[in-house]
């Protein structure tokens, strides 16, 4: 179908009050990001819906991109047609010939904000209805809960006519709650956290940690390529590689093996922390799931929290392993964070560490390491990215072996 | 030249062979080394593998790569048999299948294993009343050909799967080194289909490679043990650049399929209609829908299939006697033998296997050709 305009329905920003607009600002910002390769379509932001006149744009393309839009509830692509009943006709009987499947239901629902119309609503519904129900012998007319509800709006320049309603990806428009840190490892957990932070409205920049030649490039673009899976909800995301290894050595060499994990967690929160300061953020988030691991313990959460008093969000805290799965799978994610890549969450990973660390003990055995000394090296050390939809890290050969195949 | 031999074997695909090449320089590691050279042989193996299941409708872990035909079959019928043979000892094929098939169910028998093999009609196929009067509960697997390789013959596949669907734990087999790219696609990787062979070369692939499609869930032990390469089922370090190539060469000949069968079938049609009008001939190959469209067999009477392949040759045509690999031990053809055909027409069988690369031009060049062979012999043969 060539469709000519899409209507969106905004999400849970129509219950904030006087933020209404800036809410709305930033989704128009956010949109226009995400359709910018589309010249031809107009955005109109209206203060109840947005309106995206496509101009002869692909409807096709325009539609997948929206669906990655936090901030939108849902959307519906329309058909303009001429104030001419066999015009409107025409279109409605493609438009259901399309989605319509044996056995389906529908109604037919008019609104008029023309009054001088020929027909008025009823008419309307009646007329093209009875017509739809004549050509289409298979679809039922149902007026409770019908499977397509086809809508016309009559308006003084044309006719409009939608059946579809698209669920869009829900949440906050991101941007619109600030700024935060994502701890990305290369795990499934973390870059579902970032899912959900993003679609609560928060801009995220990942942090990376990295130990070559403990870990090797492949962990680093494999990161790096998770962060391209989460950047067409956003358009760029910041990737800061932070290094890790004279950190690890250095606790590995000085801290009783029990209490490794926990100091070297301790280290990461703190450069965490402070990449965070010094970039403007408000809170760190972390792919953290209750009772998961050893270093997942509320015990571990507290010794580990013990560096900073900035909130630390953690999306996936509440999800058993399996739905957080269920999400990696829906963004496309679980198949990248499965490659079996050493990340430097399991180098020197003991074989049993403390699972219930204790506070008092942590903060005495990191008495050993020189903990500015070391955190103030690793930072001079960190290369900050920016990554941009479709960059490939992992594949570089991609396109010589799609020529080749 | 025209080259009338393609069931036997094809040429490479020029694109294939370049990608042989350009794989043997570029991608040379073992897809198990660890550095990046290692990383990146691992890559286009891997990406191979998904073209190809995306070319046959299949997952990227139902693919598995092999050496030819002769492996596959040899790993289903071995493979199953040690995998299953705890649960019987039946297995069941038919009487026209390849040697690598028959050969290897001859072996298992003289390990006590017990072979049903389906007798076929005048045409080359199997009745699947026969086939249903055969299972029984210690049935283990089915190999069914997909089109006979040396008269074309399609085997009733789909009416083979409804059967078995009453039998769920009997392996599926099909035989499809003649079947790819022949527009049977769907009835070879019918959903009842648990194992289905191909063979590089006989696609425009380079020698030495192979596919085994195993559905998600069979068992199938390996035949090749050893370094662990493809899950653990065959061993051998991947032959990457080859792979690569068959996987461009089935992408190749995948690219309009459904024209390049009308086009082999109506080259096939003419040299039928022509060819069957002389009372000198027998037809095999009928033209009947449920014949390969690539696949022409018959014999012209009193003549030895060797002599009429030479005769061709003079004339720079390139065709053989029934199946390649028997030609040279001058064996009569099985398949006609199973399908009763008189012991001295059988010897006079000639085989013509066309690709999507033949022109009916070729077709015509045949013809001429035929008739001042079949004149010659005449006038010996009267």
């Amino acid at each position: 179908m060539q469709y000519t305009e899409i209507m969106v329905r905004y999400g849970e920003l129509s219950t904030k009050g006087k933020n209404r607009n800036d809410f709305i600002g930033r989704l128009n910002g956010n949109v226009t990001k995400a359709l910018h390769e589309y010249q031809q379509l107009r955005i109109h932001p209206k203060r109840d819906r947005m309106h995206i006149v496509l101009n002869g744009d692909d409807a096709q393309g325009v539609i997948a991109r929206l669906r990655q839009v936090f901030g939108i509830q849902n959307f519906s692509p329309s058909i303009q047609v001429d104030r001419d009943l066999d015009a409107v006709k025409k279109t409605a009987l493609a438009m259901m010939q399309e989605i319509g499947k044996p056995g389906m239901s529908f109604k037919v629902n008019t609104r008029r904000s023309d009054h001088k119309f020929f027909l008025d609503t009823n008419d309307m519904n009646r007329e093209l209805g009875g017509y739809l129900s004549d050509q289409l012998p298979d679809l039922e007319v149902q007026m409770k809960n019908p499977d397509i509800t086809l809508r016309v709006e009559v308006r003084q320049d044309a006719i409009y006519l939608t059946n579809q309603v698209i669920q869009g990806a829900g949440g906050l428009p991101v941007g619109s709650a600030g700024k935060g840190m994502l701890m990305l490892s290369g795990g499934i957990d973390s870059p579902v956290a970032g899912y959900l932070t993003l679609k609560r409205g928060v801009d995220i920049e990942m942090v990376h940690f990295f130990s070559p030649p403990y870990t090797s490039d492949n962990a680093l673009n494999k990161a790096k390529e998770l962060t391209a899976k989460l950047v067409p909800y956003v358009g760029s995301i910041k990737f800061i590689e932070v290094p890790f290894t004279e950190i690890q050595e250095e606790v590995k060499h000085s801290v009783p093996e029990g209490y490794l994990m926990t100091i070297q967690r301790r280290m990461m929160l703190r450069l965490t922390d402070q990449i965070r300061a010094k970039r403007q953020g408000l809170a760190i988030f972390n792919g953290e799931s209750v009772g998961q691991v050893a270093s997942q313990t509320l015990e571990s959460m507290l010794a580990i929290n013990d560096v900073t008093a900035t909130p630390i969000v953690r999306p996936v805290a509440t999800m058993d392993k399996n739905e957080i799965i269920d999400v990696a799978k829906a963004i496309d994610t679980y198949e990248l964070s499965i490659m079996p890549f050493e990340d430097c969450c399991t180098i020197f990973a003991p074989p049993a560490p403390k699972t219930r660390p204790n506070l008092e003990k942590t903060r005495f055995y990191e008495q050993r390491i020189d903990v500015d000394a070391l955190i103030a090296r690793s930072l001079a050390g960190i290369k900050v990215t920016e990554i941009k939809a479709g960059e490939q890290f992992l594949n570089q050969d991609e396109e010589i072996i799609a020529e080749l195949l | 030249m025209i080259y009338f031999d393609n069931s036997a074997t094809t040429k490479i695909a020029p694109g294939a062979l370049q990608t042989y090449q350009a794989v043997s320089e570029q991608f040379f590691g073992n897809p198990s080394s660890l550095h990046v050279i290692g990383e990146k042989a691992f890559h286009i193996l891997e990406q191979s593998r998904q073209q190809i299941a995306d070319l046959l409708g299949v997952d990227h872990d139902e693919i598995f790569f092999t050496s030819g035909g002769t492996e596959g079959d040899n790993w289903v019928l071995k493979g199953t048999a040690i995998e299953k043979r705890a649960f019987g000892k039946h297995l069941i094929t038919t009487t026209v299948e390849h040697p690598a098939i028959i050969k290897s169910m001859q072996q298992l028998e003289k390990l006590g294993f017990e072979v049903t093999y389906l007798p076929v009609d005048q045409f080359g196929r199997i009745n699947p009343a026969d086939l249903k009067a055969a299972l029984r509960p210690d049935t283990i697997l089915v190999s069914i050909m997909a089109i006979n390789n040396e008269i074309g013959t399609c085997q009733p596949l789909e009416a083979v799967a409804e059967i078995l669907k009453d039998y769920p734990n009997v392996h599926f087999h099909v035989d499809a080194v003649q079947g790819i790219g022949k527009g049977i696609q769907t009835a070879i990787f019918n959903e009842r289909v648990d194992f289905v062979t191909l063979s590089g070369h006989k696609f425009h692939g380079p020698r030495g490679t192979g596919i085994l499609y195993k559905k998600r869930g069979r068992h199938l032990a390996p035949l090749l043990t050893g370094g662990g390469q493809e899950h653990d089922l065959r061993s051998g370090t991947e032959n990457v650049p080859a792979i690569a190539a068959m996987a461009k060469a089935l992408r190749l000949l995948l690219a309009d399929e459904p024209e390049k069968v009308k086009r082999q079938a109506a080259i096939r049609e003419r040299l039928f209609n022509y060819i069957s009008q002389s009372d000198k001939t027998v037809m095999f190959s009928q033209l009947t829908p449920d014949f390969a469209p690539h696949i022409l067999c018959f014999a012209i009477k009193g003549v030895r299939g060797e002599t009429t392949v030479h005769a061709f040759e003079e004339h720079q045509i390139y065709i053989s006697t029934t199946s390649a690999c028997s030609s040279k031990k001058g064996t009569e053809s099985s398949t006609l033998k199973a399908m009763h055909v008189n012991e001295k027409i059988a010897t006079s069988a000639i085989r013509v296997s066309l690709d999507e690369y033949n022109t009916l031009e070729e077709a015509d060049v045949f013809i001429k050709a035929f008739d001042q062979i079949n004149e010659r012999f005449k006038k010996i043969n009267s």
